[in-house]
This record gives C-alpha cells, sequence and structure tokens, in this order.
C-alpha cells in the first residue's frame, strides 16, 4: 500500500490512459509524480462515459481512438510503478471493462501490476459483495465515491468499505472545471470524517490553486482531472509532461514529500 | 453464463433483481434519488387516489382500454394461426409510451419535481413525455440522437409544439443509448430539483419495475379480451424488444401461464456482424450499461458496439434486464427480424388490413407473418402492436421508394 498523503494537501491526479498514447500518458503521470502528485488515477477509457463531461469525453474518445483498453493500462501502470516505487497507483474505470475482462483475473493482474486501489465510477456499495471480496484478496483499495446528496447512512457504507481513502465528490454533477467550489464540499468532508480516519479526497471541479487551498481547509488532497487532460489536450505530446508538471508547481503544494 | 460477473449470489430477494440481472450500478450522485423514487414510487402504488387518477386518464386522455382485433383477411392469406393485434397504436400520441409517461409524470408531479427530463430513441417516448408535461404543467427538456433527430423529425416537431426542448446528442452512435447517457448527466448535476421519466424497463432499480407496472394494463387488457373472444389463451404473445417496455406489458399477465409462448423480437438490422443489428441475446453478453446488469452488445474489451435497425426505437446496445431473466430461464423465446422484413411487414399491414404499423412494432409483425403459416388454424398468435407508423413516413417513402 503505497497511497498516501505525507503533507496537507496532498495531490490526486487523473488522466486519461491513452491521451495522446500511452507512451505520452507514461511520461505525463511520471513528470505528475516528480511535481508532487502523491496518487495517480488512470483512468481507462470507456465508449459511454455517463458521469464525464466533455473534456473527458473527448479524452476517451481519442484514447479508444487509439485502441487503449484495459489490459493496456494494467500494463501502463507496471511501467509506472516499475520507475516510480513510492507513488500511489489507482486504476480508475466503468465496470463494464473490468467485468468484461473478469473480475478475478482483474484483481490478478492489477495487483500484479502493482496498483493500489481500484475507483469503479457506476460501483456503488450495495452492489459490491464479489467486488469487494476480490480486491481484499489481493490487497487492492476499494475507493468508493461519497456525493453531497448521500444521505449519513450511505455515508457510512462508504466510509467503511473503502481504503486508501475516500474520494468526496465537491458538487452534484459530472467531471469538469468550474468557477468557485460550493459549501457542499466541506459539509461532505465533515460527514465523512465521522465515520473513517481514512484520508478524504476531494474531486470535481478543482482546477487551480486557488481551489486547492480551499480543500486544503477541510480536506486531506485534492483531485485534478478535466483541468489536467484539457492541459493535455492543447499540448502536444512532448510538451504535455513539462506542461503538466508547471501546472502541478503552479498549485504551490507543500514542499515536503516532493522527494518522492 | 454469468459465473466471473457480478453478481456472485443470485437473489430474487434484493430489490431490483431479476434473477441475476439488474440492480444499479450508477455514480454515486443518483444513489438518493433512486432511493426517494423507489420509496416514493411504493407509495404511491399502495395509494388509491393515485391509482384513480392514473386510471382516470388512461382511460379518458389515452383511450385504453385498447381494441384487440382480429385481422381476418391476413388469417386467410396466411392460412395458419389467427392473428389478433392488441391496438397500443390507437393510443394518444400514437403508442403504448403515454402508459408509462402518465404514471410517472403523475408520480413527478406527486414528488414536487417541477422540471422533467427524458430520453427518446423513435421519438414516441419524447412525444409522450411532452404530452404529459403539457398536461400536468411542468417544464420539459428532451435529449435525441442526432441521427434519430433526422429520421424521426416528425417527432421532434411535435415534441416542440408541445412546449418541450429537444436537445440534440451528438456522441458516440448519436442514437438512444448517447441520449441516456446525456440525460443522466443532466440528472447527475441538476438531480436535487430534477426528475428523470426514463422511457423503458431499462436503467437501474426501480425503473425496470415501475416501467413494467405501468405497462402491465396491456397484458391485463389482452388477456381479458383473448378470453372474451376465444374463450382460451392465445398459443403466443409476440412484441418486439428495443429497451422492453412494450414486450414486458404485453409478457407480464402470461408468465404464469406456461402454455403461452412469449416471443421477444429483436432488431436484426442489415446483418449478422457486430455494428449492423440490436440483437442482444444474438450478440451480447451480460455486463453493466446505463445502471443495469442486463446483455449488453459489446466487443471484447467491454467497449460497447454501435447497432444498427432501421428503427430508432430497437436501435440499443441494451436490453430490459427482466428481459434478460426471461431468456436466461427460458420462460420467453428471443428472435430477430431484420430491416427488410420489418419494412415488408409495414406494407403488408397496411395493405391488408389498412393498418400502418411503426417500423419498431412492424419487426413483431414480420415474426407473425413468419410463424403464423406453420402453425394450424386453432393457434392464436396476439401480436401487440405498440405504435403506429404515421411518424416513420420519411423513412417509409426513402426504403420504399413511395
Amino acid at each position: 500500500m503505497t497511497i498516501r498523503f505525507d503533507r496537507k494537501p496532498g495531490l490526486v491526479v487523473y488522466l486519461t490512459a491513452g491521451d495522446p498514447s500511452l507512451e505520452g500518458t507514461r511520461a505525463i503521470a511520471l513528470a505528475a509524480i516528480d511535481a508532487g502528485a502523491d496518487v495517480i488515477e488512470l483512468g481507462v477509457p470507456f465508449s459511454d462515459p455517463l458521469a464525464d463531461g466533455p473534456v473527458i469525453q473527448r479524452a476517451s474518445e481519442r484514447a479508444l481512438a487509439r485502441a487503449t483498453h484495459l489490459a493496456d493500462v494494467l500494463q501502463l501502470a507496471r511501467e509506472i510503478r516499475a520507475e516510480r516505487p513510492a507513488a500511489g497507483l489507482v486504476i480508475f474505470s466503468y465496470l463494464n471493462p473490468i467485468l468484461r475482462y473478469g473480475l478475478h483475473k482483474f484483481a490478478d493482474d492489477a495487483a500484479g501490476a502493482g496498483v493500489d486501489g481500484v475507483l469503479a465510477t457506476d460501483m456503488i456499495v450495495e452492489e459490491a459483495g464479489e467486488y469487494l471480496a476480490e480486491l481484499a484478496r489481493v490487497g487492492l483499495a476499494p475507493i468508493f465515491l461519497a456525493a453531497p446528496t448521500s444521505p449519513d447512512e450511505r455515508i457510512e457504507a462508504i466510509a467503511t468499505h473503502s481504503k486508501g481513502f475516500v474520494y468526496a465528490i465537491s458538487r452534484t454533477g459530472i467531471t469538469g472545471t468550474q468557477q468557485t467550489l460550493t459549501g457542499d464540499a466541506a459539509a461532505l468532508v465533515a460527514r465523512i470524517r465521522r465515520w473513517t480516519t481514512l484520508p478524504v479526497a476531494v474531486g470535481f471541479g478543482i482546477s487551480n490553486a486557488e481551489h486547492v487551498a480551499q480543500v486544503a481547509e477541510f480536506a486531506d488532497a485534492a483531485v485534478i482531472g478535466s483541468a489536467i487532460v484539457e492541459l493535455v489536450e492543447r499540448s502536444t505530446a512532448e510538451t504535455a509532461p513539462g506542461a503538466v508538471a508547471r501546472f502541478i508547481k503552479g498549485l504551490h503544494l507543500p514542499q515536503a514529500a516532493l522527494a518522492r | 453464463m454469468a459465473s466471473d460477473i457480478l453478481p456472485a449470489v443470485p437473489s430474487e430477494s434484493r430489490p431490483g433483481r431479476f434473477g441475476i440481472y439488474g440492480g444499479r450500478y450508477v455514480p454515486e450522485t443518483l444513489m438518493a434519488a433512486l432511493l426517494e423514487l423507489e420509496h416514493e414510487y411504493d407509495l404511491a402504488k399502495a395509494d388509491p387516489a393515485f391509482q384513480a387518477e392514473l386510471s382516470d386518464l388512461l382511460t379518458n386522455y389515452a383511450g385504453r382500454p385498447t381494441p384487440l382485433y382480429f385481422c381476418k383477411r391476413l388469417t386467410e392469406q396466411l392460412g395458419g394461426a389467427k392473428i389478433y393485434l392488441k391496438r397500443e397504436d390507437l393510443l394518444h400520441t400514437g403508442a403504448h409510451k403515454i402508459n408509462n409517461a402518465l404514471g410517472q409524470g403523475l408520480l413527478a408531479k406527486r414528488m414536487g419535481k417541477k422540471r422533467i427530463i427524458a430520453e427518446t430513441g423513435a421519438g414516441q417516448h419524447g412525444v409522450a413525455t411532452a404530452t404529459v408535461c403539457a398536461l400536468l404543467g411542468l417544464e420539459c427538456v428532451v435529449y435525441m440522437g442526432d441521427v434519430d433527430m433526422e429520421r424521426q423529425e416528425l417527432n421532434v416537431l411535435r415534441m416542440r409544439l408541445l412546449g418541450a426542448e429537444v436537445r440534440g446528442v451528438s456522441s458516440g452512435s448519436k442514437t438512444l443509448k448517447d441520449a441516456i447517457s446525456e440525460a443522466m448527466r443532466d440528472w447527475v448535476t441538476n438531480v436535487r430539483t430534477t426528475y428523470y421519466l426514463l422511457g423503458s424497463a431499462l436503467g437501474a432499480h426501480p425503473y425496470p419495475t415501475m416501467v413494467r407496472d405501468f405497462h402491465r394494463c396491456i397484458s391485463i387488457e389482452m388477456k381479458r379480451q383473448i378470453l372474451e373472444k376465444e374463450g382460451r389463451l392465445p398459443s403466443a404473445v409476440i412484441a418486439c424488444v428495443g429497451g422492453g417496455s412494450n414486450a414486458i406489458g404485453a409478457f407480464y399477465e402470461f408468465i404464469p401461464d406456461r402454455q403461452v409462448r412469449l416471443i421477444g423480437v429483436e432488431a436484426g438490422g442489415r446483418g449478422p456482424a457486430l455494428g449492423d443489428h440490436a440483437a442482444r441475446f444474438r450478440g451480447g453478453a451480460p455486463g453493466v450499461l446505463q445502471g443495469t446488469f442486463s446483455y449488453v452488445l459489446q466487443d471484447d474489451n467491454g467497449q460497447i458496439a454501435l447497432t444498427h435497425s432501421v428503427s430508432a426505437g430497437l436501435d440499443y446496445a441494451s436490453i430490459g434486464p427482466e428481459h434478460a431473466a426471461l431468456h436466461d430461464s427460458g420462460r420467453a423465446e428471443y428472435v430477430v427480424q431484420d430491416d427488410a422484413a420489418a419494412l415488408d411487414a409495414v406494407v403488408r399491414l397496411s395493405r391488408t388490413e389498412g393498418i400502418l404499423p411503426a417500423i419498431e412494432s412492424a419487426h413483431a409483425v414480420a415474426e407473425a407473418l413468419s410463424l403464423a403459416p406453420t402453425l394450424p388454424a386453432h393457434e392464436i398468435l396476439v401480436v401487440n402492436l405498440s405504435g403506429r407508423g404515421d411518424k416513420d413516413m420519411g423513412i417509409l417513402a426513402r426504403e420504399l421508394k413511395l
């Protein structure tokens, strides 16, 4: 288990794997880790990403056009793990590619690749019996989403079944950037903390240093996805790693853990 | 069949499960809304005042009960089993979809929701939803794939006339699947104020159960009517299956009657290759799409396949979970009729009985046309004629060179 946040706030970076290419994602992930990302979420492109906004939809289409699939993403994880042994690595996927791969084989192969945790966007705690058992069998951390709309009894179940960290969704809606953080996020994190001592990461709509500083006041880590995916979209394969590293440095994270 | 796939333990007792199928696979943000919907639906179902209001609208507004019509000329021509049509095409707005739209519209009103969203493929559910929103004074936004907007333009215009906003969807295959994804994105964003009026027996629990309940009236009437006319149950009930709402409504009351064959007809499109049809039981495998675990047309990597059917309403990569369970148990049979057979059936029914069926429903008619001559004259086939074909005149003019 290498999901940990040594300083506050920690940083989780989401990348759509295979955009601009698998090799490109590898270079961007390494640059992001070196610039201060504690955890990399490798997004498995899916044909029907119904929880995602336009930025990640477009990235998924580009990655699928290059035939990037779950097996490729696991291989990518293996390569990143070999180069950065201390970084946290999470597979972020819709459920169907995992089911088609086979839950048992997926758990084996993800653990074998050095992945730390799994976040399945459309897997809720009530349906997760076999999923939890398979991840537990190989020591993978299940990470569940908690939403501002989740009632307390669901927050309890989500907090209890998560490992690694709990992912708090900052607002109702799909992935994508926004101007300001709503009051939903702080209240949600407070509710999550009643049930767990795990770190809580806040995501959806976080795109700049100001947002990250706000998150630092009440949560353990910030998740940045669409803002970085959009930066990758606007960059070339050659310039993307540097651009992402500069973006992360511009977030003014505390220096303590940069030695990873 | 699904040994390495969720859920491990088939459990009829879990809410929203049909055998191993169904369930809820959605972003967490929607869970509170789904739980609220389930609760409110249970209350409404048990409330005589709700049922009375729905029943009144079904009778006096939508036009229930619909006739069960004996196709004398068609039966004579085919020289086999008797063919009856359940005339859902005669309902207000032109298809069975109004049954569910009225039920869910009343439920939304009861829940205090002022904004309704819906997806539509052929446009019939969109029109039904826009109609009910006009009737109940609710705001209405309908998502529709760009391809479907083009091929079902008449329904787009009807929705706009009724006061609905039609939002085109240009992602993916630009058909029903993509319209559902976009509706779900809207719902996840506006979940606190918005009611998602899903139009088929699909999606996360409680939708497949609720939508089926609102269409049960089809088979309740069908059973009573055939007993009145023939004094016995039919040999088979035949219905087309896109998401599966008209079929489950037509099948449901007959499920305990083992002697009645239940035949679902999927769209064979232009051929058997993946991408050329929407026959989930022929080319699909169990998986999760848009909230439910069912048969899904997909590739080896779990990416959802493109589909094709001349009928927008059957052009969908998954199928309602209750149909998946009926398929696996063998209680229902699922067959395929292709684009050409459906178009032939449109012409045949129009010219023999003076009834223009929707191209979706014509798939079920096509199955009856091929089945009837193989059966003796005392057998009875009931086809659920789920909608009328006026909406399809553009496609028919082109395909049939009228």
